[in-house]
This record gives structure tokens, C-alpha cells and sequence, in this order.
């Protein structure tokens, strides 16, 4: 029987700023976690994060997250404190 | 202050220019990220949720109004225009680019900083008592003893991958301000019955996920035996600490494990090995410490200007009340500036702030500022006479908040509004709180109480020590904030207890306010503080308040 897996989006922080950086549906690298791409398949999830992660020199370390997870929520949006990060533009 | 020598600076241009190096590296592709990411951490660059952060080491948290106002720039240059000043007596930077790193840690060492060791498995920045060389109850000055060991812990070759890290605080005082308990090695500055100085040495204590009281393990230690004794106490732990998991790589485990008996024997012999080699501190090196902490010349000229004002002006008086404790000289007194502006996040200063303070510092604090482990900061050496002046440009930056000591002078780390490794917010509840408390107008009637936060496990917050400590975690895919009672982190270091299941968000601040009412009605009277009171009575009739029926909905 399948293993249950729960959707999951590929994300990293990118190498100069360190923000929060999602792939998309293209193979591209977006800022925005709206752009992320849903994994809806276990095998396929990690051999794309295995290939995400050879791309060394533009992030910091991919990993499969699960979008809904209030850390998740937060490093969309930037901190709560301050009008600072992506919730800023 | 203690001023570099070319020693000092050399190295750390020289650092500066590896790092830069390893930067262009890495962003050339030529270093993958689990090459470089050792490097960055040993220059203080940590990847947090939004951005990277730099931490800055504030030795012993002692600045001057140069360094301040450099601070001030770089916040502005490089950042977003603030700092966070740290438990640690640090400041950190949450916003820089990786591409400026190297710039941000020149303008550091043009100021004589750095951010060296802020990171790693070594000895980090050695933190002391802020009153240091002002306060009223001090037998003697921690920070030659600071000084010394940040040189000899500074790139020490052999404790640069110790197990775990390393922090060592210093206290020359009769009631603790630095927590020293908590610390893997605290020292306490003590004089013997021949009137001779030394310490009364303590290891094994620290916070995080298996909190400690650090115990003795020398009453009385000459003063001259300081440097081959942390030699042997780092000798034996780096050879016995453990390495094959980190959450029992700390020398509070080792000395759990092993037992102090059994521990100081092993120190005692390597001792021997260490004194024998040493050959003292040289006078080339410890001249220009001690020169380094005379105390400044103060103005002993009594007046009554602060009296005449505080006749007037209510808002002093309430001011001078918390923010004020006494200075050796009775002509001076110790300032606390409270980062804690209600609603405000603890420990933050805004570069204005920064250049504000630094103006006071200059102008009427004999240079001098520290930072507290209580994210505030000090002016040690004010004259009285200056006190309405300094108010009413505290006042003019927005710093003048009167709340030293009461319930808004929250501890709150980071947590997860920046944090990597945290668990759930802090700030969000400290601010929640502190904005509560003011508009029931209650926080003067309850009086002295140490609230402290953290945002998970690793304690940042000192929430083991906080009367009311709040421990931020995930459970169930939410945030979780369990209540610990009666912690205590002065020189009678007591570990708080856990009062029962976690809150969620919604229910953390309703929880404390059904704790405090409590406690202004079980209370003796005014007089007995929330830890007396507590000490007294003993967590039932909190818990009660707490947990008002079992199993209630508002425990989650
Ligand atoms: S206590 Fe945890 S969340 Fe808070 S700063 Fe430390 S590591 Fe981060």
C-alpha cells in the first residue's frame, strides 16, 4: 500500500538576501510562496528536491515543507513585529 | 574602557579579509553551503527565517558612545534602521545581505568590534555583571577579569571545537546580575579571610533543554591561579564532554554524568599539569587591563537640582523610582533605560535611539553604556544633578519608559518571527502582555516580577529563571506556551516548575491575567512581591488560577 503523503512545496532561502524562495511549476526559483509548486507524489517530490539542491550557488538548502504549517505561514509573510520582509513588497 | 592593541586589530582585519573570501566563494559557486556554513557561523552569521543575522559581540556589554553610534550606522547602511540587543549582552542585525557581510564587519572592527565567536563550539563572548564598576554593592570590578578572559579565550587554539559551546559570566558583586548560575562557568569575584581576592568558581549550570543551577567546585580560588584553572576545567570537559550527541555535549551533562566528586578530582589533577606550565599574566598584558577600568574622575559636588525637579514632575519621580539604582557614589547614580516600550519589542533600539544614547553617554555618562542581559541599557556613572536632563532626552527619543524591574520589562527572544530554530513566537506575547497590563493600570500594584520568554526549548529567553517563565512549542500543528512558576535567576538561582498543560495563542494572555489577579489576592499585602508570595504558598493556588476547573477548555 502507498504510503499517505501530504502535499508538499520545495522551498529555500536564497544566497545573497537569505529570504524565503519557492519553486514553481517551471523549475524557476519564485519569491512568492502563492508560485510554490504542490507535490502531490512522494517520488517525485524528492528526486526534484535532490535535483533542486544541486543548484548550489543560488540558495541556501532546499527542503520539502509542508505549506500549511504556521512556520510555513510566517516565513511567507515575513515577521509579525514589523511591516518588514515579503508581506512589505 | 579596554582599547585594542595593534595585536587585537591586526587580527581582526585579519579574519575580516579570510571571511570576505570565503564570502566571494561562496557566492562564486566554489563553496557549496555545508562547506561554508561552519565558516560563516565561526564570523557570526547565522540564516534565520527571513534573512541572515549578524550577531555582534558587545564584550561584557560594554560600549562606548563611538561604538553606539557606529552601531547606529550600520543598522541604517545595511539593515532596516535597528538593532535587537540580546540575553547575551549582544547585538543582532536582522536583515543584511550576505554581499555586504564583509563591509558591515569592517565598519565593526573600525570601531574596535567584531563578531568573532559569537557562533561555534567554543568559548563565546564572556558576559559580566552590567553595574560593573558602579554599583553600590560591588566588592570589586568584573570586567579586568572579562577582559582577561576574552583575550585568552579569543582563537584559543585548543577550546575552538569544544563539544558544545561555552559561556562563561563574571559577578564581583554581593547580588547577582548575570546570571551566573546558568553559565558553564560562573565566577564569582570573592576576597578570603586574609582579605586576599580570588573566586568562588561554579560549572555545570545552563539553561535549554536540561536547565541547571551551576554547582561550586571552588569556594576560594586565588586570583592568580584563574587561567591554568579554566585551562583544566576546559582540558577535562574537551576531552570528556560528550560528542556523540549534542543535546548531552554541554559540560552541565558531563558534570551530571560524572558527578562532581568525581569531576573536580579530574580537574584537580590536570590542575597541577596547567600551574605548573603557566607563567603568570604578563605585565604587557595585564597593565593595560587594569589601566583600562580605573574608575572615571567624578564630579562630587552635591546639589539639589534632581530634588528640586522631582518636586514638579511626577513622571521623573515615577522614573527615578524603577529606572534609578545607587551608585558607590552617592553624588551618582546607575541609569537603566528601558528597551521595553509598552507594546514595543524587547530589547530593539532604533539607530536614532542608538545615536541618542551614545549623545548621553558622551555628554553625561563618562562615555560608558552596557547592555543588560535583560535587553536594556545602562548608563553606569550618571551624576544626580544630571538626572532631569538625561530624562528629558530619553524622554525626546522615545527611551524614558518608566517600567525597570515590573511586569512590561519582559524577557522575549527572537522566537519564530526570526528565528530558525524556534518552536513558536515570543514577541507577539510579550507585547500582548505589556499592552494587557497598561490598560488595566496594575503593573505598579504588582510590583517587582520577571516575566521572560522564550520561542522553544534552547531557553534564549531565560524563561527557567523568569518568576513567570513562558515557553513557546509546537504541538498538534499549533502554538503550544507552557507556564513554568517560581523560577528565580539571581544569586538564590532557582529553576522554575512546570505548572501544567500548554496554552494556545488565544489563551496564554488570559492565563497570566488569571495568575496575577490571583496573586494581588492571595498576597500578604503590597509588601510581598509575586515571588514571595509563591514561595510562601506554593504553586496550588496558582495552578488553580491557572486551571480554574480540570480539565478545562482553555488549556490546549
Ligand atoms: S530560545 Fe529558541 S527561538 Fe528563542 S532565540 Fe533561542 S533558539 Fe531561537
Amino acid at each position: 500500500m502507498a504510503r499517505i503523503f501530504t502535499p508538499q512545496i520545495i522551498t529555500s532561502n536564497h544566497l545573497i538576501e537569505g529570504d524565503s524562495i519557492y519553486l514553481t511549476a517551471t523549475g524557476s526559483w519564485s519569491r512568492q510562496a502563492a508560485d510554490a509548486v504542490l507535490m502531490e507524489n512522494a517520488d517525485i517530490a524528492a528526486l526534484t528536491l535532490t535535483a533542486a539542491n544541486l543548484q548550489t550557488g543560488l540558495h541556501v538548502g532546499a527542503y520539502l515543507a509542508d505549506a500549511t504549517h504556521f512556520r510555513e505561514a510566517f516565513r511567507a509573510v515575513g515577521p509579525s513585529n514589523y511591516f518588514h520582509g515579503k508581506q512589505a513588497g | 574602557m579596554y582599547i585594542y592593541n595593534d595585536f587585537d586589530e591586526g587580527f581582526v582585519r585579519d579574519r575580516i579579509d579570510q571571511f570576505r573570501g570565503q564570502i566571494d566563494r561562496r557566492i562564486s559557486g566554489a563553496l557549496t553551503e555545508d562547506e561554508f556554513k561552519p565558516l560563516r557561523l565561526m564570523n557570526g552569521l547565522y540564516l534565520q527565517l527571513h534573512a541572515y543575522m549578524l550577531r555582534v559581540a558587545v564584550p561584557y556589554g560594554t560600549l562606548n558612545g563611538r561604538q553606539m553610534r557606529q552601531l547606529a550606522y550600520i543598522a541604517d547602511r545595511w539593515d532596516k534602521g535597528y538593532g535587537h540587543f540580546t540575553t547575551r549582552q549582544n547585538i543582532q542585525y536582522n536583515w543584511p545581505k550576505l554581499s555586504d557581510v564583509g563591509d558591515i564587519l569592517e565598519a565593526l572592527a573600525d570601531v574596535e568590534m567584531h563578531a568573532i565567536q559569537t557562533s561555534g563550539n567554543c568559548i563565546r563572548n564572556v558576559t559580566a555583571d552590567h553595574f560593573a564598576g558602579a554599583a553600590l554593592d560591588e566588592y570589586e570590578d568584573p570586567r579586568p577579569t572579562a577582559e582577561l578572559l576574552r583575550q585568552w579565550s579569543t582563537d584559543h587554539a585548543e577550546f575552538l571545537y569544544l563539544p558544545r559551546k561555552f559561556k562563561i559570566a563574571v559577578s564581583g558583586a554581593k547580588h547577582d546580575r548575570a546570571v551566573v548560575r546558568a553559565h558553564d562557568i560562573g565566577l564569582y569575584l570573592r576576597r578570603n579571610d586574609a582579605g586576599e581576592a580570588g573566586y568562588e568558581v561554579v560549572i555545570g549550570g545552563g539553561l535549554g533543554r536540561t536547565p541547571m543551577v551551576g554547582k561550586t567546585v571552588q569556594e576560594f580560588l586565588p586570583k592568580a591561579d584563574l587561567l591554568p584553572y579554566l585551562e583544566a576545567v576546559l582540558q577535562v570537559y574537551n576531552l570528556n564532554g560528550r560528542r556523540d550527541n549534542k543535546y548531552k555535549a554541554r559540560i552541565k551533562i558531563l558534570v551530571q554524568e560524572t558527578g562532581l566528586d568525581v569531576l573536580k578530582a579530574r580537574i584537580d589533577t590536570q590542575f597541577v599539569l596547567s600551574k605548573a606550565a603557566f607563567k603568570g599574566v604578563p605585565d604587557s598584558i595585564q597593565a593595560p587591563i587594569d589601566a583600562a577600568f580605573e574608575p572615571p574622575v567624578f564630579n562630587n559636588t552635591r546639589s539639589t537640582v534632581l530634588d528640586d525637579a522631582l518636586e514638579s514632575d511626577p513622571l521623573l519621580q515615577s522614573w527615578v523610582d524603577t529606572n534609578l539604582a545607587e551608585h558607590k557614589n552617592p553624588a551618582y547614580a546607575m541609569v537603566t533605560v528601558s528597551l521595553k516600550a509598552v507594546g514595543a519589542t524587547p530589547g530593539d533600539a532604533t539607530s536614532d535611539q542608538m545615536r541618542a544614547l551614545a549623545d548621553i553617554a558622551e555628554e553625561f555618562g563618562h562615555d560608558e553604556l552596557r547592555v543588560s542581559h535583560e535587553q536594556n541599557i545602562i548608563l553606569p556613572h550618571i551624576r544626580r544633578a544630571d538626572i532631569p536632563a538625561v530624562h528629558a532626552r530619553l524622554r525626546d527619543a522615545g527611551l524614558a519608559t518608566a517600567n525597570i524591574g515590573l511586569l512590561s520589562d519582559i524577557i522575549a527572544c527572537p522566537g519564530m518571527d526570526y528565528c530558525a530554530l524556534a518552536t513558536a513566537r515570543s514577541i507577539p506575547v510579550a507585547k500582548d502582555i505589556a499592552l494587557r497590563f497598561e490598560e488595566l493600570k496594575l503593573e505598579r500594584d504588582i510590583g517587582p516580577l520577571k516575566i521572560k520568554i522564550s520561542g522553544c526549548i534552547n531557553a534564549c529567553g531565560h524563561h527557567h529563571v523568569g518568576h513567570i517563565g513562558i515557553l513557546g512549542l509546537e504541538k498538534h500543528g499549533v502554538e503550544s506556551y507552557q507556564i513554568t512558576l517560581g523560577g528565580d535567576g539571581s544569586e538564590n538561582m532557582v529553576i522554575g516548575k512546570r505548572a501544567g498543560p500548554g496554552f494556545s495563542d488565544k489563551a496564554i494572555l488570559p492565563a497570566i491575567e488569571r495568575l496575577l489577579m490571583a496573586y494581588l489576592d492571595i498576597r500578604e499585602d503590597a509588601s510581598e512581591t509575586f515571588l514571595q508570595c509563591f514561595k510562601r504558598l506554593g504553586e496550588a493556588p496558582f495552578k488553580l488560577a491557572l486551571y480554574p476547573v480540570e480539565g478545562s477548555q482553555n488549556a490546549a
